[in-house]
């Protein structure tokens, strides 16, 4: 386990650039190892920080693999189990799932783990979409406190936090490097 | 949105801002629809009311499948006109209706004001689907997100709206919703089918069709009232299809890309010719599509706020 630095104000880094490729590589062989392969996989990113790093292991299943898996976006806003009572209307993104549901295992792809109520969502929203073979669940970041039976198959790293901390995972920000951050909720 | 809305009464009271989140918002909608399962579970457990007091087949189904697909329970209420005392009997309806505890309620009426005097009287929100000859703002969302999805904006486009302007609650609500989003409006009709004090809705006014079309990228015919002919208003059918009916040579002097729309239902051969209607050009099934997309749009944006406010 590496080391946690300190970043700034009360808040600590425990994932630092290097790391998050690393742990992402890592996930990216276990998904091949899992389904013999890339062929019949198809990675759908959880608005909004679960689709950059869908699209991260695409590029690392295509270098070890040498194959293009489709990748798409799920929108969970329409799903929300606080839906009808959540104020103010929150901002909908679309769902983006352009290839048949049906034939693919589904790898749902999320920044962080925590309650386990988005995932609960994302699997609602996809089934909508058809009956895929099987979904599998990968989290860069599993921070506990799980409210519901869900658990991730492929898990960047298992952090301990307290349930009122933050984590933010931070990707592509100009000007800062890549990591994932733990801090106190204000 | 700025400062969320509690009901939905008329283009009139939105700002651009409130009309593109409404537009925005129904694109998500419009995918749903398009699905393998077209539902959401997002108002489960919400009540909608539709209160028809004008026949209307075509709205008060739009709203209802849109209620449906967001898993809300929809009830449809079809009330005859000929009932007593209208102010008072309203009311009276409102209260009963008040009783059941709806999240929304879509009304339907001949009056111009009906849907304000019911957002007066309930915790729910309102959707005008139509008052008099005053608003339908969600056919004139539907009509811009039709045109927004054909041309990509709706910024500096000319539009052509044509037919019985006067009594077209569809032609005003349109007005000012395309104005307000920096398109340009037209509109056309014989002196008497154009309300008093056009002057003042900023658009420009025509009654020869032929120069209302010239160059225009949206061409939109509303539908001639037949009752109107006994009220003189027009000389016949057959005369006023000839002067102001769109048929293929009108339309070549369109923009080559122009799109044409009717809110239906449609008098083929009176103010369109069944070969526009059907050509590639139209878009009149699109806004029926587009129709139930914006409804959840609507419903959703409403719903989400509905119960929380407390009787103004």
């Amino acid at each position: 386990m590496a080391a946690e630095n300190h970043d700034g104000a009360g808040a600590r880094c425990v994932l630092d650039e290097q790391e998050i490729t690393r742990a992402l590589r890592r996930m990216a062989g276990e998904i091949a190892e899992r389904n013999r392969g890339a062929a019949g996989v198809a990675l759908v990113g959880v608005r909004r920080g679960g689709v950059p790093l869908a699209y991260r292991l695409r590029a690392l299943l295509r270098e070890a693999e040498q194959l293009d898996v489709p990748v798409g976006a799920v929108d969970i806003t329409l799903y929300r189990d606080d839906a009808a009572t959540a104020l103010p209307a929150p901002h909908i993104g679309r769902s983006d799932i352009h290839f048949p549901v049906e034939d693919h295992v589904i790898v749902l792809v999320d920044d962080v783990l925590f309650t386990g109520r988005t995932t609960r969502a994302a699997i609602d929203a996809i089934m909508d979409y058809g009956r895929p073979r099987a979904i599998q669940l990968a989290a860069l970041i599993d921070r506990g406190h799980r409210e519901l039976p869900i658990h991730a198959d492929y898990v960047g790293k298992a952090v301990e936090t307290r349930r009122d901390e933050r984590v933010d995972v931070r990707l592509d920000q100009e000007g800062a490097a890549d990591a994932v951050l733990v801090s106190v909720a204000r | 949105m700025t400062s969320p809305l509690r009901h939905l009464l008329g283009i009139e009271e939105l700002s651009a801002r409130d009309i593109v989140q409404f537009l925005d918002t129904s694109e998500v909608f419009f995918d749903v629809s398009r699905r393998r399962v077209r539902k959401v579970p997002t108002l489960r457990g919400k009540t909608v009311i539709n209160l028809f007091y004008e026949a209307s087949t075509r709205t008060r189904t739009s709203f209802e499948v849109a209620g449906k697909r967001l898993s809300a329970d929809v009830i449809n209420l079809s009330v005859s006109a000929s009932s007593v005392s209208k102010g008072e009997s309203l009311l009276d309806t409102v209260k009963n209706l008040e009783a059941m505890h709806p999240d929304v309620i879509v009304v339907r009426h001949a009056s111009s004001g009906a849907a304000h005097f019911i957002a007066r009287h309930t915790r729910a929100a309102v959707v005008n689907a139509g008052d008099g000859t005053h608003e339908h703002p969600t056919q004139a969302l539907l009509d811009a997100f039709t045109i927004r999805r054909a041309k990509g904006r709706l910024a500096d486009l000319v539009v052509t709206i044509a037919g019985d302007i006067a009594h077209s609650r569809v032609a005003r609500s349109n007005a000012i919703l395309l104005r307000r989003l920096g398109a340009q409006v037209r509109f056309c009709a014989p002196r008497t089918l154009m309300p008093v004090g056009v002057e003042t809705y900023g658009v420009e006014v025509f009654d020869d069709l032929g120069r209302a079309v010239e160059g225009a990228d949206v061409v939109m015919m509303l539908r001639i009232q037949r009752e109107r002919l006994t009220e003189a208003l027009i000389p016949s059918t057959r005369e006023y299809a000839r002067t102001f009916g769109l048929n293929a040579r009108i339309l070549e002097r369109a923009k080559p890309d122009a799109i044409v729309m009717h809110p239906g239902p449609m008098n083929r051969g009176v103010e369109i010719d069944s070969d526009v209607a059907d050509s590639p050009r139209s878009v009149i099934l699109d806004q029926v599509e587009a129709g139930v997309a914006v409804r959840m749009g609507v419903l959703y944006l409403l719903a989400a706020e509905a119960g929380q406010s407390p009787l103004s």
